[in-house]
């Protein structure tokens, strides 16, 4: 479904992924692994088109993307939930909401539809539809950001550490929804630094380290490998 | 919708003062401040779209205002063309220009942005001042016609061309209201919060940023246009940079971002520059530090600090009864203890 090739990230000088090579099957969740600045936010921004790859070719359901404008991509099924939990903060949570369906705003009745999927998978929202989503806990944040990619009823959703400065109950249930969300039928490739928990649901996942992949898997290879354990489960 | 019938009073307020103010206040000095202050709010309403809800501060729209003015200023005076054939095209051409520039000036950002569009502002206001045989130069241009008649409708008294304004007005204020009420209202202030979140959002920003810059232009033009035919002698000074900073001090002080606040700047600082005009130029000396207190303690204006003391009042009254509640429920709750 989606295929990377070969492709390398640069900032100015700097270059921050070199030649990685990354698939993506229908229907998969894949996780990318690394610590902070391995690569991994910089590989999610090429290829929603936030960031242009300096080399290599991205293919997305046979078409190749790289160097499209991000709404392009967007129309195309490709949705980013952005890292932070990026919300408009003056905004109420349904107005948030309706904003991730921008590209379907001329099918009000379908953007309807995908606001009474998002409630019910986040009961709390609906609940709070009216308040700024500034004022909402951490927590609430990152389901309102998730609901709100899924408001564009992507093919594949790119989760960018979705775990990141939540309590560990809080991301226990953002885990067992991300994975609720993939076995609905939504390809996710997600980035984590909480890998044990991420590899609990994943199928495969690769993982970065400064800049290029130095190991991939199926989840269970990854859980019984021994670099991976000492560096990032720590068992 | 809510927030539509939350605002009717005031809406409603505004329009009854407009309608009334020349029978209540039959005064002609009023009523011709008043008149070019309505002109004023077109434009930093146009301004507001673009510097408020999108997030681009342009210092080129004095240069848009006199775009419009002299577009009208022309087209009535050399071609001797309908007024009103002569607003819409005066209105359009300023669109035109705004495209023109936009296209080149949405490429920055922020502060760049303001820079490239003061540029743009003094280039036109050169073209204006430089080119004799078209613009009369310094000399101006005389002789604009007042707007010429619909069917019984004239609009040769100041009267009647205070109610044409206030009318020109309440459409801006429409259009805003519909534009800011909107999906699309809403896609601005999503590229001013983040460009690049918008933009992960499917959401194009450059097209979007482009439509505001056009209609903000248009708004600018219109309120020029209207600006010639009620003074009837426009001369480059109305593109100067000086208009800008006027046009930024009412927005400023009503509120960036606010739909009453071009109304409520305009209105104050024009009501306070008026009652002062005995102190002459020294009158900046209390505008000055005025100003600077008003951005520290409200960086949003007069309209933004009304709006957040009534959402902190709203807010406290919210949690005030859930807390009784919650008080009731644990009594409850003790009770049931008590006598299970």
């Amino acid at each position: 479904m989606l295929e990377l090739t070969d492709v390398s990230i640069q900032y100015g000088s700097f270059t921050a992924v070199e030649n990685i090579n990354i698939h993506v099957g229908k229907g998969e969740l894949v996780v990318l692994l690394g610590s902070n600045g391995a690569g991994k936010s910089s590989t999610f921004n090429t290829i929603s088109g936030l960031q242009k790859p300096s080399a290599g070719t991205i293919v997305f359901e046979d078409r190749p993307i790289q160097g499209a404008g991000p709404d392009k991509i967007v129309r195309s099924g490709i949705v980013q939930c952005a890292e932070d939990r990026k919300l408009f903060p003056q905004m109420t949570v349904k107005e948030n909401l309706v904003m991730g369906g921008y590209v379907h705003r001329r099918k009000r009745k379908q953007v309807n539809q995908s606001l009474q999927d998002v409630f019910e998978l986040f009961p709390i929202l609906q609940e709070k539809k009216d308040q700024p989503a500034g004022s909402l806990s951490g927590g609430q944040q990152q389901m309102l950001a998730i609901g709100r990619a899924l408001m564009a009823q992507p093919k594949l959703l790119l989760l960018d550490e979705p775990s990141i400065g939540l309590a560990p109950l809080i991301v226990e249930q953002m885990f067992e929804v991300i994975q609720k969300i993939n076995q609905d039928g939504t390809t996710v490739l997600l980035a984590e630094q909480n890998a044990f928990a991420a590899l609990k649901i994943a199928d495969r996942g690769y993982v970065f380290e400064s800049g290029s992949v130095v190991v991939e898997g199926t989840a269970e290879e990854l859980l019984a490998n021994d670099t991976v354990r000492k560096a990032y489960i720590g068992a | 919708m809510v927030s539509l019938l939350k605002n009717r009073g005031w809406i409603i307020g505004f329009i009854a003062a407009g309608v009334l103010f020349p029978f209540v206040l039959p005064n002609a000095y009023f009523l011709h401040i008043l008149t070019l202050a309505f002109i004023w709010m077109i434009a930093v309403y146009g301004l507001n779209l673009l510097a408020g809800y999108t997030g681009y501060l342009s210092l080129a729209h004095a240069g848009f205002f006199a775009v419009g003015a002299y577009g009208l200023g022309l087209l009535t005076v050399k071609t001797g063309m309908n007024y009103w054939l002569a607003l819409i095209l005066a209105c359009l051409i300023t669109s035109a220009v705004g495209l023109v520039v936009g296209l080149v000036a949405l490429r920055t950002r922020e502060h760049f942005f303001a820079i490239y569009t003061l540029c743009v502002g003094y280039i036109i206001y050169l073209i204006i001042d430089k080119w004799d045989s078209l613009t009369g130069g310094v000399r101006g241009l005389i002789g604009i016609p007042e707007p010429s008649n619909i069917g019984p409708i004239s609009f040769q008294t100041p009267i009647s061309q205070y109610y044409l304004i206030f009318a020109f007005l309440l459409f801006t204020i429409l259009v805003m209201y519909r534009i800011v009420h909107s999906l699309t209202g809403r896609t601005f202030i999503a590229i001013r919060n983040s460009e690049d979140l918008a933009r992960t959002l499917g959401i194009s920003t450059m097209k979007n940023k482009l439509m505001v810059f056009v209609l903000s232009a248009f708004f600018a033009g219109l309120a020029g246009a209207l600006y010639a035919s009620f003074i009837r002698f426009i001369g480059p000074d109305i593109g100067y940079i000086t208009i800008i900073f006027d046009l930024l001090t009412y927005l400023l002080v009503g509120g960036i971002g606010t739909l009453a606040g071009p109304i409520v700047g305009t209105f104050l600082i024009v009501a306070l520059s008026q009652s002062l005009q005995f102190l002459q130029d020294y009158r900046m000396l209390i505008f000055g530090p005025l100003l600077t207190l008003l951005i520290i303690f409200y960086p949003r204006g007069i309209a933004g600090a009304y709006h957040d003391w009534r959402l902190k009042r709203k807010s406290a009254q919210r949690t005030r009864p859930q807390k009784e509640q919650e008080y009731f429920e644990t009594e409850e709750s003790e009770k049931q203890v008590k006598e299970g």
